[in-house]
């Protein structure tokens, strides 16, 4: 450089917090509602009174929250890095069979056929247990399955697909290719994961009846607090350089690739990191839900999630969190109001944000907030 | 030992050691594959050296044994008419065309035709691209850092913070672009020239050694256009830089009436000279005008 000017003092970025201070007790709030004022609503507050809360809600909103664990890695993966996965919902189904099939085994011999054989495999007439459930007696080695079996599936299929330059919608396409096969293969009875019936029927957890109201609360505080775990890992990677170069892949790849960067290590690491929070999304949603089947797997699954990103918000990360929240909301309300026009209203709600919302929820909850801060003298 | 053998000893150990150090790769593994830091070897004062580079697509030559030398510090013009293979010329050198024959070298012992492009923008060549590509949703800072040369990875991008040096070299490449007011600006909100500047500033963070600058000042106004000459002319000597562009009061700024100006025709060098030569030559004036 020539002439070195000086210069005066930059006007530098706020020093890089993971959160404001309303971020923080925002937080703080979450984990107080979630960890011990809903425990107290449904365990010590008397059925008959006006402000229990229903095993059901408690349920449902422990359901919605794995929901918005796949929204929050959707987040991650497309809205950050422009990456748009429809196959997400395998990932999420894998991490669920995973723990299905210790939950499986937890049955023991309380099955309608009275074997130490899962039912279905009786059903099927084998013997043994085929080698791929050799462990599933074993918490531990299910738990590392839950994480292990989803990431490196995305991770060998990942590498494949960003060395190649797999882009766009070719990726996308694909994606959801793979999830329809994986589908079709778990619909087979001799892949040995219960084919279209899936694992359902389960008792116990650890020893512990699965249906009683202390076990639901303990597995709704665990999902609650993984959601905020992940959450601020999320918010820890989107504000650091790491976080950054993703959203300039997004942005201009290859400009990224000429300024040195290598942009499959990058895209590989945050698919992998996505695919395996869905995966503990899964394992989370099975003993909640009592049932894991192959339409978890199913393309329309994988869209789904993608549409709650959207409808929150994309790049926000607490927008899919909201999207999530909203949309199986209005799920649980209309399937049972008017099960019919639920798809209508999805399909519409879809379009309608795209058209007239691109940023989602927060979106259009920001730009409120600015047009009342501008009209303020 | 007698002082011969002793010197033959030397030189062929010294030869030796070229020799490996032109083969082997040096480096460790990240994220699974090979980094080659190499330095390239300035030495014989030549920064890029292409010869016989033929590049076809469907029968079609883009680049027809195309054969170019930038000198280490020079500031080349190239010109030529639309599909000349300027373009081409470029995606070869950062590594995004894989020629059909021909060699490509960086400094004397670098061979670019055998890296990708994120490894032949480390050892030293920046690119600016026709249409200026910046990334429109992060700042005019964050755009700035992200260039800023250094270590690469995954990992190394979550715990990293900027230094006192970074930050002031940050601070100087933008007063030198004129974007200083314009930090924290989201880069996508600025207009076409700051935008072209912006893609420049970036190039300069990595601190390139080889610049390649394709049409830089298209949009720009005027004044942004003797602007960007001074900035260009101030790199010269320091940074080898090559310049594609159409505008020719551009290239006389930049020529100052004494530098070669290379022009390009079907994909291999027409003429080359000062800017008053060429446009003088008939067979330029010939593929400008037509026949």
């Amino acid at each position: 450089m020539s002439a070195v000017m000086p210069h005066p003092a930059l006007p530098l970025p706020a020093a890089a917090t993971l959160l404001t201070r309303q971020g923080w007790a925002a937080v703080a709030a979450a984990v107080l509602i979630l960890a011990v004022l809903v425990p107290i609503f449904n365990l010590a507050v008397p059925k008959d009174s006006l402000f229990h809360l229903s095993d059901y809600y408690v349920g449902l909103v422990g359901k919605i929250m794995c929901y918005a664990i796949c929204a929050l890695a959707m987040d991650l993966i497309w809205g950050y890095t422009g990456i748009l996965s429809l196959g997400h919902g395998l990932f999420f189904a894998l991490g669920g069979y995973a723990m299905g099939m210790y939950l499986m085994r937890q049955i023991g011999r309380d099955g309608n056929y009275q074997s130490d054989l899962p039912d279905f495999m009786v059903f099927l007439n084998w013997k043994t247990l085929p080698w791929h459930w050799t462990f599933s007696d074993s918490f531990l080695f299910q738990a590392a399955m839950v994480v292990l079996v989803p990431g490196l599936l995305a991770f060998v299929f990942g590498y494949f697909a960003f060395r190649s330059r797999i882009k766009g919608v070719y990726f996308s396409i694909i994606t959801q290719a793979l999830t329809f096969a994986a589908m079709l293969l778990f619909f087979r009875n001799e892949t040995g994961f219960g084919g279209n019936n899936g694992f359902t029927d389960f008792k116990r957890l650890f020893g512990i009846p699965i249906t009683t109201s202390h076990m639901r609360v303990t597995l709704f505080v665990i999902t609650g607090l993984v959601l905020i775990g992940f959450f601020l890992m999320a918010r820890a990677i989107v504000s650091s350089k790491t976080g950054r170069v993703l959203q300039a892949i997004r942005d201009a790849e290859t400009r990224v690739m000429f300024s040195g960067y290598d942009p499959v290590a990058f895209k590989l690491a945050i698919w992998t990191l996505s695919a395996v929070m869905c995966g503990v999304a899964g394992a989370l949603y099975v003993p909640q839900v009592g049932i894991i089947n192959p339409s978890e797997m199913s393309p329309a699954a994988g869209i789904e999630m993608a549409i709650w990103a959207a409808v929150g918000g994309r790049a926000t990360l607490i927008g899919p969190i909201v999207g999530a929240v909203f949309v199986n909301g209005a799920k649980s309300v209309f399937t049972v109001a008017f099960p019919e026009f639920w798809l209508y209203f999805l399909g519409a709600l879809f379009i309608a944000v795209t058209l007239f919302l691109p940023d989602g929820i927060v979106g259009l909850v920001r730009r409120l907030m600015a047009a009342r801060k501008g009209s303020q003298p | 030992m007698t002082p011969d053998l002793l010197d033959e000893g030397t030189r062929a150990r010294e030869a030796y050691e070229r020799r490996r150090g032109e083969q082997a790769i040096t480096g460790d593994f990240t994220s699974g594959r090979v980094v080659r830091d190499r330095v390239p070897d300035f030495a014989k004062g030549v920064a890029l050296y292409l010869e016989d580079i033929t590049v076809s697509f469907d029968g079609f030559k883009a680049l027809n044994a195309l054969s170019l030398s930038i000198n280490v510090g020079e500031l080349r013009c190239i010109i030529g008419p639309n599909g000349a293979g300027k373009t081409t010329m470029m995606d070869v050198i950062t590594g995004k065309t894989r020629p059909d024959a021909g060699s490509a070298h960086f400094g004397s012992n670098i061979d670019l035709l055998r890296l990708r492009e994120n490894d032949i923008a480390q050892i030293g060549i920046g690119r600016k691209f026709q249409k200026p590509t910046v990334y429109e949703r992060l700042t005019v800072f964050e755009n700035l850092e992200l260039a800023l040369s250094g270590e690469r990875s995954v990992r190394a991008g979550l715990f990293s913070r900027l230094s006192g040096t970074q930050l002031d070299r940050i601070g100087e490449v933008l007063v030198l672009i004129h974007l200083r007011d314009q930090a924290q600006r989201t880069a996508g909100l600025l207009s076409h020239g700051q935008k072209q500047w912006l893609e420049i500033g970036m190039l300069l963070m990595q601190d390139p050694k080889l610049l390649l600058l394709d049409e830089p000042v298209a949009g720009m106004t005027d004044e942004e256009t003797e602007r960007t000459a001074e900035l260009f002319l101030s790199l010269e000597g320091q940074h080898s830089l090559v310049v594609v562009e159409h505008d020719m009061k551009f290239v006389d700024q930049l020529t100052q009436g004494r530098k070669k100006v290379t022009v390009l025709h079907e994909g291999r060098v027409l003429a080359e000279g000062l800017l008053a030569q060429v446009q003088a030559d008939e067979k330029v004036v010939e593929v400008y005008l037509g026949r």
